[in-house]
């Protein structure tokens, strides 16, 4: 990698902030993510510690094994836990985006009433402390007799997707140019025609990255789940916060390798979405 | 609008369309209004039977009081015109004696001695005494206040039937006061509980100032390295938010996982601690379970939403400012104090309140990590809902914490602006 030359106008004290600033940023940013990355080589860890034993160290490869990642495909506590997360999040979050979705419309509505005072109430779940609602929830679903059941969680999880979906949503609608409607429009299309060939695929990447806000948020949500949900609905979270609180081993440093892989993957997708969007709009190549 | 439609009308002979265009032209401006208002209508009425109703029940309960209006309505009946000063009247003993009797056939008066038991200890033993020895008289005696003050002298004193009467309301502050270390004495008059059982103003105590000192950490963190991020050239610039936004998308459990490695007493910390000959092995420090291990991993955990404004603020300051003030003379330190960082003050309060709002509120974190003395408010009410069952106390906790929020919130609003909420 070439390096930057610094402008050789700088006084040497300005260089000196340049490379104290730069330092102090690295450290940071070693601190925001080398926590994440230690938890990778641990668990391939052959023995039931979560320190680095000396065999690690030494590289020896009996001091590896795979057996916390089979333990997590076998063991039926985690399978079943896992099952669960991927019935519920994928649920929740077509519910999330479909209504979140149809509300971003009319919100970017030119003749909408009382819109600011609607999308307050809209984003409300995002703001209100997750404890909150989870004890305003547990009050009432305990009233409506739906603790401890399915319909109950993805209830409390579309809940939480629906702020999400709606501000990508309405900010991708207010960037796009309302000519290119009127111009399908007026290139003789009928609307629902233009919408569905013309708008619909430049706000796509708006609805895509609201509804993985979703999916997430319900794939890392435990506090509500906590509340609400019986054993039956165990999701991964729930489970990966029983193992911390009761059970420690490491199958959850396999669990949450796995994780942050799928939140790497999540993350370049979101990123190509970005940049495809970017470029459908010719806003920039 | 609607005058000039009459003028027109009246005055000049218009064309006769006029008005019917304009009336049209109103009808397909409501049909759109009601068109836009009809798509979000579904997402809206889902949050309000599904979000804000149980958030206004939860506000209900904090102030509800439903036990001994409920279960011993005859009591209440009789305690209406007591004048709280003597020992109430004949007619009220039998009502306590009729309404336990009849709590005893339903089952209920377990109910009413936990409720009671809540607001004055002993009162749990005293009801299931007093229900139980009631219900084996078999034929009414003639006064049934000496056969109550038989079976318990308590019965003969004021303090139960200053409670009683206090619990007849419907609407009660009793929650309230408990959350904030208060209690009636035996007069009935406020005051606060001895200082060894006072748990929540300290608490509340707590949640603020480490919610404080960790928006102040991650301000201090956060607000060199979006000014570095910011000045790099754009292709680096968005490989480095990149790493600012993977920890943020990571899920939190698998962060405070990686923490409890690093941090627990035989972690990687206190290894590479003993390794290095820095402390000895059986002196390994405590780094979690505690206020530290809470401050340290909420720091890390909340970094992103105060990098994330300040860094979409600091973009947005061209380099040309700071070199202006320079060439006009201002040294470069004094450049930066007086041009840059002002304009980057809105970053600032945005940072600031979104970071100590979503601290405030945190369950997870502390929880996990906070043993004793790292613990928040949160943790708390989810002790009152899960484990104590006084779900009065939970709710009103909740309120309280609900209210500071929304006022936070509102602040943050007006700081950040007309832009957009953006967490992203």
């Amino acid at each position: 990698m070439r390096r930057r030359k610094l402008p050789g106008y700088l006084s040497p004290a300005e260089r000196g902030w340049f490379y104290v600033f730069r330092f102090y940023g690295l450290v940071v940013l070693f601190f925001l993510v080398v926590p994440l990355v230690v938890i990778v080589p641990l668990s391939f860890n052959a023995s039931p510690y979560f320190t680095f034993t000396r065999k690690m160290l030494e590289l020896q490869p009996s001091g590896y094994s795979l057996s916390w990642y089979k333990q997590f495909f076998t063991d039926p506590a985690w399978t079943h836990a896992l099952k669960n997360s991927f019935i519920i999040a994928p649920i929740a979050t077509i519910c999330a985006t479909v209504l979140g979705t149809l509300a971003s419309l009319g919100l970017t509505r030119p003749h909408m009433p009382y819109r600011s005072a609607i999308t307050a109430v809209l984003v409300l779940p995002m703001i209100v402390p997750l404890i909150i609602t989870a004890t305003a929830l547990f009050f009432y679903f305990s009233y409506l007799h739906i603790v401890d059941s399915y319909l109950g969680v993805v209830i409390a999880h579309t809940i939480l997707g629906t702020p999400f979906v709606v501000i990508t949503v309405t900010a991708t609608l207010e960037g796009l140019d309302p000519q290119f409607y009127r111009a399908a429009l007026s290139l003789g299309a009928s609307p629902s025609r233009s919408f569905f060939k013309v708008v619909m695929p430049l706000v796509l990447p708006g609805i895509i990255s609201g509804a993985l806000f979703a999916f997430m948020t319900s794939f890392d949500e435990v506090v509500i789940v906590l509340f609400i949900a019986g054993p039956q609905q165990k999701t991964l979270p729930l489970q990966m916060w029983t193992n911390l609180r009761y059970t420690i081993d490491p199958t959850i440093l396999a669990v949450a390798t796995l994780i942050l892989l799928l939140a790497v993957v999540l993350l370049g997708g979101l990123e190509l979405f970005r940049r495809r969007s970017e470029k459908l709009r010719g806003i920039k190549v | 609008m609607c005058a000039e439609v009459t003028t027109s009308a009246k005055g000049v002979p218009a064309e006769a369309g006029t008005p019917g265009l304009k009336a049209s032209l109103r009808r397909a401006e409501r049909r759109k209004r009601r068109g836009a208002f009809l798509l979000t209508l579904p997402l809206l009425l889902f949050i309000t039977v599904m979000f804000l109703i149980p958030l206004c029940g939860m506000i209900w309960l904090s102030v509800a009081n439903t036990t001994v209006p409920t279960y011993m309505p005859k009591t209440v009946a009789a305690l209406s015109h007591w004048n709280g000063k003597d020992l109430p009247s004949e007619d009220a003993y039998a009502a306590v004696a009729a309404d336990l009797g009849v709590a005893f056939k339903n089952h209920t008066f377990g109910r009413i001695a936990k409720r009671l038991n809540e607001e004055m200890p002993g009162s749990f033993g005293l009801i299931n005494k007093t229900t139980f020895r009631s219900a084996r008289v078999k034929e009414a005696p003639a006064s049934w206040k000496a056969e109550l003050e038989k079976i318990d002298g308590a019965w003969g004193k004021r303090p139960i039937w200053t409670l009683l009467k206090r619990e007849s309301s419907p609407v009660t502050a009793d929650f309230y006061i408990a959350a904030i270390d208060m209690q009636y004495s035996a007069q009935g008059v406020l005051e606060r509980v001895p200082s060894y059982e006072r748990i929540y103003l300290p608490l509340f105590w707590r949640t603020g100032w480490m919610s404080i000192l960790i928006t102040v950490l991650t301000l201090v963190l956060g607000y060199p390295l979006a000014y570095w991020i910011s000045r790099l050239p754009e292709s680096k610039a968005n490989l480095m938010m990149i790493a600012v936004l993977l920890p943020f998308w990571t899920s939190l459990l698998v962060r405070i996982t990686a923490w409890i490695v690093l941090l627990q007493s035989h972690g990687v910390v206190n290894s590479i601690l003993v390794g290095s000959g820095a402390v000895s092995d059986n002196a390994r420090p405590m780094l979690m379970n505690n206020a530290f291990g809470t401050v340290v991993v909420m720091t890390q955990v909340l970094l992103p939403f105060m990098v994330l404004p300040l860094y979409s603020v600091m973009k947005a300051i061209p380099d040309s400012y700071v070199r202006a003030a320079v060439s006009m003379g201002a040294h470069p330190w004094r450049a930066f104090w007086r041009v840059f960082a002002p304009l980057t003050l809105p970053g600032v309060g945005a940072g600031v309140l979104l970071v100590f709002i979503l601290s405030i509120g945190y369950y997870i974190t502390p929880e996990l990590v906070g043993g004793q003395n790292g613990q928040f408010i949160s943790n708390r009410i989810a002790y009152n809902v899960q484990e104590s069952l006084n779900w009065g106390l939970a709710a009103a906790l909740g309120t309280i914490l609900t209210v500071v929020t929304m006022i936070l919130f509102v602040l943050y609003g007006y700081i950040s602006g007309n832009k957009k909420v953006s967490i992203a």
